[in-house]
């Protein structure tokens, strides 16, 4: 459906230097799905999604919406952002506030180039306003809305329009963490219920996990990874993304060879040998990382039957109410792990901590690459 | 079949960047020729003209440097210079005082009734120049001054207390006009400022002096410079005080001189350009030290967001003696000037209060100015006139600042100096400069009303774009991108969603300039001619001829039609500015 082809775009800074602002960015989105990107403040994530929209001219590549080029540069093809028909949402919603709730939604009927009439536009409004449960406050003024309803109207508005493409720019960072929560259970719903083609841009890892079909990791202008939320998250294939999406343990690790179980590797560490897992295969000598959640891990008083298991120490302790978390010295290394509050041993206590060879991620050391 | 499709997308992609481009640049083009037009001509012609002979029926005109060397080299202008410079640094040092000493009881002290002083602070606005001026020398000339006789009838005496035709009676007098505008603009310093760095020092053990002195004052440092450099450029060309008062003692400044030198016969258009030039070169060092101030105020920023008020001090009892100096200042710039008019206005021939005087009161000023051939016509084109070029001057710079703000175009930073050059024309100067270049260029502009049109949109074009600007940088950028994503062509979110949201500084900036241009005298005294008086030049015309009772029964008139239309602004910025204050 969507189709990003070798984005490329730089612009000057204030200091006039050139700042490479996406790189060789493709990705397809197909029909109905939900596509997001996903990076820090700066990777390049909102530049994409203008370049999409058509608000801002990428340098080159190409992008088209089903049999349609929106951009090509090879082509010279630029198409404006009012001819694209494109639905979005901005993070500041962007609400108009000199018009009604309904003025707002049917704004982008109202200037249609195909001359849409009166009843029909009432009809279109009053229903994509009922779905997302803005139709009693239609003649509302804008800004007499609430920061979730402001938010549900910029999406009426988006939708009003019938977009072939809904791009959403951080639509829930304004919100409060509880009614983010909330508001994210409805943006999936809606999403699923329309199959909208969507491409959806955050910070926050957790939006990006509840909400995706797919999702591209990106850094310094690059996708780092695309892949399903729960690939992810369980096989980060570097040091970026384990450590950006979610929190992660890292251990420099040497292999040192192949286990009898497939994709299981023995592996070298500063706190004794271990069993991780990889995706590409490896072979001895190989310098790589071993990224492991510190959800993944087990605290227990007793020496634990299972293997990768190590003594350690506990260093400090974070009661958060719905796990504690815990700093444990293992040698000269710090480990966060993360349990149920049920099991708390006091600081200084000695205790064991068990770790799943499936979920110690082997994943190439850049660190070390870069070094070399 | 999916080659065909996308040639198709790529022929209707062209074809409607084509028609984008089409409205939306032909808007931009044509606002940015006006403003060069309007900015530059008048400035190129004032410098071509200084290096003139003055033409004469008998002799053209011949390139020369005279103009300069003349200019320049003689005693004359030493003194020209050194008036000026004593005339405004006076008023500055004179207004700045008196304003920064009321906005700080306004601000920071218990002061009673400051509420109401503040809401009266706007008043002085509805006294034009001329008006303040002629008010003062009814009251503080050495023969007919009320303050005089008063003075001597108590002491007995002859002795001249107060003499308005001084050079401190033109200080006294201009830097009073000029004190209101001191005030706002330190009010607005002073509320900028982040309370807690005042709470601070006052927990740090210093006292109310201590912390207005060392604190207040020093934090306001850009501010008190800046305020300082307007009120300096805006006396060195002021007009009304250095020619009313200035000129019939000879103490010539360089706007009474640059007058002087077109209405003598012949005319010395090429010495009072040269003089012109000389006076521009001084309000532009001091408009441009001002611009870099407000640039790069960084350093000192003490803006932040925080929307409490800071804990006013309490004064004791003296907050009774500063609400007297609150009286007493409005007194002085208000009610005296008023009352002075109101009370001639009544009178057949001037004469001064008195219970005989009591017995003379008529209303043959009113009925002399109802009757006054020109006043229909002045009265229609001053309306005309200040409407006019109000709506031409918002909806230009609308645009203008939309590319400054809110685009990337390069060289756009070029056309915001281009706009706002005309802060440093001295009224009279850029009357003298439109006068030069359609004299010139004879197309039949000269002597209708249009060269004055001409000369209102170049003189208020700076205020449109400055209130603009600041309506405009509140508009987040997303807001006008959502309509462009909505199918919104440029033309239409411009109308639809830029204006409408422009609105609360279209409208304040529209009342401003139809305020001030009403006001007008000094670059209209050089353009107008019969049939296309304003009423300021009405006003002026009735000194010249020594009708002082019927002036100010004009004068009453005026002021009270321009407080109308002050209270009419007022109201529709509340209105208006508050409910899209967002």
């Amino acid at each position: 459906m969507l189709s990003v082809k070798a984005l490329f775009t730089e612009y000057p800074n204030e200091r006039g230097e050139t700042v490479k602002a996406a790189q060789d960015v493709s990705f397809d989105v197909p029909e109905g799905k939900l596509f997001t990107l996903l990076g820090p403040s700066g990777c390049g994530k909102t530049t994409t999604l203008r370049s999409i929209a058509g608000l801002e001219r990428p340098r080159s590549g190409e992008i088209s919406i089903g049999e349609r080029v929106v951009y090509s540069s090879g082509r010279n093809i630029f198409v404006a952002p009012n001819r694209r028909n494109f639905g979005m949402v901005f993070q500041s919603y962007a609400i108009w506030p000199h018009m009604s709730v309904f003025k707002n939604a049917a704004f982008p009927l109202e200037v249609a180039s195909a001359r849409v009439n009166r009843a029909e536009i009432d009809r279109k409004v009053m229903r994509v306003l009922g779905t997302v449960g803005l139709d009693h406050l239609a003649s509302r003024e804008a800004t007499k809305l609430s920061g979730g309803q402001q938010q549900r109207l910029a999406l009426a508005r988006a939708l009003t329009m019938e977009p072939k493409l809904l791009l959403l720019d951080e639509p829930l960072s304004n919100l409060d963490a509880k009614l983010r929560e909330r508001m994210r259970f409805e943006l999936k719903r809606l999403q699923r219920e329309l199959r909208l083609t969507t491409v959806y841009v955050t910070h926050d890892q957790g939006e990006a996990l509840a909400l995706s079909h797919e999702i591209a990791v990106m850094n310094e202008g690059r996708i780092v990874q695309i892949g399903a939320p729960r690939d992810i998250y369980e096989r980060p294939h570097n040091r970026f993304v384990a450590d950006f999406v979610g929190s992660a343990n890292f251990l420099e690790a040497t292999v040192i060879g192949r286990d009898d179980r497939a994709d299981i590797y023995q592996v070298q560490t500063a706190i004794g040998n271990l069993l991780a897992f990889a995706v590409e295969p490896l072979k001895p000598g190989d310098g790589v990382v071993i990224s492991l959640r510190p959800e993944d891990t087990q605290l227990s008083a007793h020496r634990p039957d299972t293997l990768n298991a190590f003594e350690g120490v506990v260093e400090a302790k974070l009661f958060l109410g719905e796990f504690i978390e815990f700093q444990i010295k293992l040698g000269d290394m710090l480990m966060l792990a993360r349990v149920h509050p049920s099991f708390s041993p006091q600081v200084g206590t000695k205790v064991y901590i068990g770790m799943n060879p499936e979920k110690c991620v082997a994943i190439p050391d850049d660190a070390r690459h870069r070094k070399a | 079949m999916s080659g065909l499709a996308e040639s198709a997308a790529g022929a209707a992609a062209r074809q409607s960047l084509w028609q984008r481009l089409d409205l939306k640049w032909a808007v931009i083009g044509v606002s940015v020729a006006i403003v060069a037009y309007f900015a530059l001509v008048p400035l190129v012609f004032l410098f071509w003209q200084s290096f003139f002979t003055p033409q004469t029926a008998t002799k053209a005109a011949e390139f020369t440097l005279d103009n300069y060397g003349k200019a320049y080299s003689s005693l004359e202008t030493a003194r020209l210079f050194i008036n000026s410079l004593q005339f405004a640094t006076g008023v500055a040092i004179f207004a700045f005082t008196v304003g920064t000493l009321l906005a700080w009881m306004n601000e920071r002290t218990n002061t009673p009734f400051k509420a109401l002083f503040f809401s009266l602070s706007i008043i002085p606005l509805v006294i034009p120049g001329i008006l303040f001026v002629v008010a003062w020398i009814f009251l503080g000339s050495p023969k007919i001054g009320i303050i005089n006789l008063v003075l001597q009838n108590w002491f007995g005496t002859k002795y001249v207390f107060v003499n308005v035709y001084s050079i401190w009676g033109m200080i006294w007098v201009e830097g009073l006009h000029y004190s209101p505008m001191a005030f706002l603009l330190m009010t607005a310093a002073f509320r900028s400022m982040d309370p807690a760095m005042e709470e601070s020092a006052m927990m740090s053990g210093a006292n109310i002096l201590q912390v207005a002195w060392r604190i207040t004052l020093k934090l306001s440092w850009p501010a008190i410079f800046a305020t300082i450099l307007i009120l300096f450029v805006r006396s060195i060309e002021s007009f009304e005080v250095p020619a009313l008062l200035g000129l019939p003692v000879g103490i010539e400044v360089f706007t009474s001189s640059i007058y002087r030198a077109i209405h003598q016969y012949p005319s010395q258009i090429g010495l009072a350009s040269s003089y012109a030039v000389t006076l521009l070169l001084i309000t532009s060092v001091g408009v441009y030290f001002q611009s870099r101030l407000s640039s790069q105020g960084n350093k000192y920023s003490t803006m932040t967001g925080k929307g409490f008020r800071p804990r006013t001090i309490d004064l004791g009892r003296w907050r009774y003696a500063a609400a007297a100096v609150f009286f007493g200042y409005f007194l002085l710039i208000v009610v005296l000037p008023f009352l002075v008019l109101l009370w001639s206005s009544f009178q057949g021939f001037y004469s001064v209060p008195s219970m005989a005087a009591l017995k003379n009161l008529t209303l043959d000023p009113y009925r002399f100015i109802f009757s006054y051939p020109t006043l229909a016509q002045s009265v229609w084109n001053s309306l005309i006139l200040a409407l006019g070029s109000a709506t031409v001057i918002m909806l230009v710079t609308s645009v203008i600042c939309w590319i400054v703000v809110k685009t990337k175009i390069p060289g756009r930073w070029l056309l915001d100096n281009l706009a706002s050059l005309p802060m440093v024309f001295p009224g009279l100067v850029l009357g003298l400069s439109i006068m030069i270049f359609y004299l010139y260029f004879d197309v039949g502009v000269y002597g209708t009303i249009w060269i004055m049109f001409a000369a209102y949109i170049t003189r208020f074009l700076p205020y449109g774009l400055r209130y603009n600007t600041t309506s405009m940088l509140q508009i987040h950028k997303e807001l006008e991108e959502s309509a462009q994503m909505s199918g919104a062509s440029w033309a239409t979110s411009f109308r639809r969603i830029i204006l409408p949201l422009l609105k609360p500084g279209l409208l304040a900036g529209w009342i401003y300039i139809v305020i001030v241009s009403i006001r007008e005298l000094a670059a209209s005294i050089l353009l107008y001619s019969p049939g296309t008086e304003v009423v300021s030049i009405v006003i002026w015309e009735l000194w010249e001829n020594g009708q002082y009772v019927e002036l100010s029964a004009l004068g009453v008139l005026f002021i009270i039609a321009l407080f109308i239309l002050v209270m009419l602004a007022q109201y529709v910025g509340k209105k208006f500015g508050i409910k899209e204050a967002r």
